[in-house]
Parts: structure tokens; C-alpha cells; sequence
């Protein structure tokens, strides 16, 4: 019986009849084959978020981002007040690694007036014009107009900075994130700028950790051991349930109620969660930074609302918390069965070491919980690998953002594929 | 090492190896403990909580005195290992394993 009102078709997943009900395969999620093709197909062709604008907070302020998935690397960088340009992180004369330090595959970031190549010294301003080439007259009718840096399409959308390498995509960045992101512009993200970021090495492919942030039927069960003794029965007797789910196109989104703010009961919570007034939830004492939520945020105007994660297709999560407080998810693949997780909480500047505390134990409780999700992800990767000639898996409503994503990664593999014929499309 | 919390807090000078500046070193530190040494640091810390953030919230965030930003330090430690000694009985989450989830960026205090 469920506690909140599901669509007229009886479910989430039949409001959306191309889903399907049936169980699922997971051999996107194993072979390195599928793999290569969504390297082509998904992260060389969508909308990439790759930062935020605060981390450009000057002319000349830039940082690389390695995109193994889309086989590149980049160098982002703000080029005048208002414009942030991206540009291929490679040297026009031999090919050389434009931007790095110490180490060529490591992500670097700093603040420069211009590009210096470490190899032989060409220069570049940060509009990507080539300014300098050591011993030009040693070159033959060489043109410096002729070698600018290597354009990579790049558009800002509430301070989220996204890259797109596909020249030939020609869909807004506005367009493309769709109602989702039109529904919460406004919010104040600007203000959150007291920022936590983690980062770990997960063994699955990323699909798997998606799927595991894209869903809460396993908050109760997996991460029992994270609450009070009775608290943590009564949550895997009630189990889980959404106060909604939305699909857009590519993108999806979750609505929920969660445990945030001061607990009815406070004996609910563990004693420095008491003390702190603080838990997985954020602070319970929301800053003063929001004057009306923006349209799109509690779709079904439940006044249980607590949360809304979006996930913006391929990789990109966003997930505002009623205490108003963000955190973002990116998952960058590295190899079929392999991904860098980046985890982002973000807050509006502590007042006081009182609230420096409460966003302390916030952020190191939220890094427990992904320390559990990461680790159960490689269990889930060795299993769909090994031989266990078990091949389909039953999705529930609650999974519904899952069966989704899924679909749409193999969308837009067949899709690339039907346009380019020579490609044979097996899947 | 004289003084090196503000002076109401000599109680806790014993346990001043957990003014830690940083998230993953605090939570090295934590992890290489036993359970008795985090038991022990979070019975010395915890009742001194509230005494702690009266301290603290004389001084501007951005302008700590080195005492304070030391007791400040050590109460992040204390954010640190407060799952282990409430809840787990072990210094890593339960069904971990060898998982690393590393701060790559984090406030500076």
C-alpha cells in the first residue's frame, strides 16, 4: 500500500510506458565493447559539467580537466570578466600536453596571463591565439593565425560550467538540460560557496554508482548500521518510498521526504548529532539564503519534502536539500569496470565555529555513507562479471530512474551508430 | 608543548595530537587508532562541547587566535570519530573494506 499517490497508471514506471516492467540486463555495465561505444556516442557528444565558475574567480584563473571517458584532456579558463572559454589541452606545434604540472595525467589548476607550452615555449593568450613561437623564422611561411588552441564549446548555466566536444552539437545548453534545470534556476547556488570535495577511485562501471545514488530502496537495508538500533528497524520495516519521480528526456529526477532538520523525537539520532544539531541531512538550522524555492523544487508540493536529486544526463548530479545545502555527484569513467567518483557538498560561509562544526559533521557523515555505496559497488561489478549465468534483473518502481538511465545510454549508442552505418550495432 | 589550547581546556592538552588542520588526516589518524584511544579522546571531548563553541564563537571564523583554531581542530577530530565510539565499535564503517574516499578540497580553518 503505498504512502504517497503514484501516478494514474498505478506505478512510476507504467506513467512512462517505454520503460517496460520486464527485468533487466546488466551486460552494459561489463563489457569493454559497450564501453568504447559510449565513450563515442555519450561523453565525446553531450553536455558535460566540468566545474563551477567559483573555482574561475579571475581573469586569466583556469584548471584542466582530464576526460578519459571522451579520450582528452582540457584546459577551462576565464578569458575576460564575463566570458569562460575551453580549449583541447594540446600544444599546436608537436602536440604536447599544453597545461599540467609534474605530472602529465594529473589535473592542475592556477592563474596565468597567458599559455606557455613547457616543450619548445609557444605561447598562447587565453582566447586561444597563438602569441609566440620560439625561432619563428626557422619555420617555413609559418602564420601564427594559423595555430590557435583548439576550441571546445563551453556555456555556464547557474554557475555550473559545462563543456561540449562535439562540434557538430548544436543543442543549447539550456535546451538540452530541459525543465529540470529551467524548474530551479534561481536557486541560490552562488551562495554556497564553503565547499567540501571528495574524490575516489571505484571499482564498477559507472552506471552501477548512478544507479546506486539514483535510488533509496537501499538506504535502510545497506546502511542499517549508520542509525540507532530501533530507529534502523522501523526504517527496514516501512522500507522506501519517493514522493515522486520525473523523467525529461535524458535526465531524470527524484523527489523525497528525508530525516533532515530536528528530529520529532531526539532520541532518534546518536548524541553528537544532538549536540551538533547536525547528521547525513546537513545542519539542521537552514541559513537564511532562500526566499521562495524555485518552482520546480517539490514537484508534488508535499510538505514532507526534503530533497531533490536530479541527474542530468550523462553524469552530472544535483541534489538540493530543504536546510539549504547542495551536494553534487560526477561520474567519470576510466575503463569499462572502473570510475572516478566526485562527491561535492556545498554550504553558505559558517557564521561562527558552531555552524563550521555542524557543516563538519555533515560532510564526514555523508563521506561514511559513500565509503559503504562505493564499496558494495565492486562487490555488484565482480558478480554481473563473473559466470554466474545469471543475465536479467528485476527492477521495482522505486528503480525507476535506474531502468531509465539504462535505456537511454543505449539509446544514444544505437542512435549515433544508425547515423554512422559502418559501425555495426550489436546491442 | 605550553599553551597550545586556550587555557580553560588544559583538560584536553592530552589529546591535542587531534588538532589536526585537515578532513583526511584527521580521519587517518582515526583509522590507525584503536577503538580504546577513540573511546578515550571522545569521553574527554564530547562533555565539552558546548564549553568549546562559547569559546569559539567569540572570535570571528576568519580571525581564530592559534589556541582556538587548535580547539577547533580537535573538535573536528571529535566530528571524526564520533560514528566509531557511538555506533560501531570499530574505526572504519562497516562493509568498507579497503574503499578510499579522499578530500580533495576542503575549507581551509
Amino acid at each position: 500500500m503505498p504512502h504517497f499517490p503514484k501516478p494514474a497508471e498505478g506505478s512510476w514506471t507504467e506513467h512512462y510506458p517505454d520503460l517496460g516492467t520486464g527485468p533487466i540486463s546488466y551486460a552494459d555495465s561489463t563489457s569493454p565493447e559497450v564501453y568504447e561505444r559510449e565513450r563515442d556516442a555519450i561523453f565525446s557528444r553531450t553536455w558535460l559539467n566540468v566545474g563551477r565558475v567559483e573555482q574561475l574567480p579571475k581573469v586569466g584563473s583556469y584548471f584542466t580537466r582530464e576526460l578519459d571517458a571522451a579520450r582528452t584532456s582540457i584546459v577551462v579558463v576565464r578569458a575576460s570578466k564575463d566570458e569562460i572559454r575551453a580549449f583541447y589541452n594540446i600544444c599546436r606545434h608537436r602536440g604536447n600536453k599544453l597545461v599540467w604540472t609534474d605530472y602529465p595525467g594529473e589535473e592542475t589548476s592556477g592563474t596565468c596571463r597567458q599559455f606557455t607550452c613547457k616543450y619548445h615555449g609557444w605561447r598562447y593568450n587565453l582566447n586561444g591565439a597563438c602569441t609566440f613561437v620560439q625561432q619563428e623564422s626557422e619555420f617555413f611561411g609559418l602564420d601564427k593565425n594559423d595555430y590557435p588552441l583548439a576550441s571546445v564549446q563551453a556555456d555556464v548555466w547557474e554557475g555550473f560550467i559545462f563543456v561540449n566536444l562535439d562540434p557538430a552539437n548544436t543543442t543549447p545548453l539550456r535546451d538540452y538540460l530541459g525543465k529540470f534545470a529551467k524548474g530551479i534556476e534561481g536557486y541560490p547556488f552562488h551562495e554556497l560557496t564553503q565547499v567540501h570535495k571528495y574524490r575516489a577511485e571505484v571499482g564498477s562501471n559507472w552506471k552501477l554508482f548512478i544507479d546506486a545514488f539514483a535510488e533509496f530502496y537501499h538506504a535502510p537495508i545497506l546502511h542499517a548500521k549508520q542509525s540507532v538500533a530501533e530507529e534502523s528497524r522501523k526504517l527496514s520495516d516501512v522500507g522506501y518510498e519517493a514522493l515522486a519521480y520525473e523523467l525529461d528526456g535524458p535526465h531524470g529526477m527524484v523527489s523525497t521526504w528525508t530525516g533532515g532538520g530536528e528530529p520529532p523525537d531526539l532520541n532518534m539520532v546518536k548524541p553528537i548529532e544532538r549536540k551538533v544539531r547536525s547528521g547525513l541531512f546537513g545542519p539542521w538550522d537552514a541559513p537564511d539564503i532562500v526566499d521562495e524555492l524555485p518552482p520546480g523544487l517539490n514537484p508534488s508540493g508535499n510538505k514532507l519534502w526534503g530533497l531533490d536529486s536530479y541527474l542530468f544526463f550523462p553524469n552530472f548530479m544535483v541534489l538540493i536539500w530543504k536546510e539549504n545545502w547542495v551536494i553534487t555527484y560526477h561520474y567519470w569513467p576510466t575503463s569499462y569496470n572502473t570510475h572516478i567518483f566526485e562527491g561535492t557538498c556545498y554550504f553558505a560561509p559558517p557564521k561562527n565555529a558552531r555552524e563550521r562544526v555542524a557543516q563538519e559533521l555533515a560532510v564526514v557523515t555523508f563521506k561514511e555513507y559513500a565509503l559503504q555505496d562505493g564499496n558494495t559497488l565492486e562487490a555488484t561489478q565482480t558478480m554481473l562479471e563473473s559466470r554466474t549465468h545469471v543475465t536479467t534483473f528485476p527492477l521495482n518502481d522505486q528503480e525507476v530512474l535506474l531502468r531509465h538511465l539504462h535505456k537511454t545510454a543505449h539509446r544514444y549508442v544505437s542512435e549515433y551508430e544508425q547515423q554512422r552505418p559502418r559501425t555495426p550495432a550489436t546491442v | 608543548m605550553p599553551g597550545t589550547l586556550p587555557a580553560d581546556f588544559t583538560d584536553l592538552e592530552p589529546f591535542v595530537d587531534w588538532a589536526i588542520p585537515t578532513e583526511r588526516a584527521r580521519y587517518a589518524k582515526r583509522i590507525s587508532s584503536t577503538m580504546e584511544e577513540l573511546q578515550a579522546f571522545y569521553d574527554a571531548a564530547f562533555p565539552r562541547v558546548d564549553d568549546t563553541m562559547a569559546h569559539l564563537e567569540q572570535f570571528s571564523l576568519d580571525a581564530l587566535p592559534d589556541d582556538a583554531k587548535r580547539l577547533l581542530w580537535l573538535y573536528c577530530s571529535l566530528m571524526t570519530v564520533s560514528f566509531p565510539v557511538e555506533v560501531w565499535r570499530q574505526p572504519r564503517v562497516p562493509d568498507s573494506g579497503a574503499a578510499a574516499f579522499d578530500a580533495v578540497l576542503e575549507p581551509a580553518i
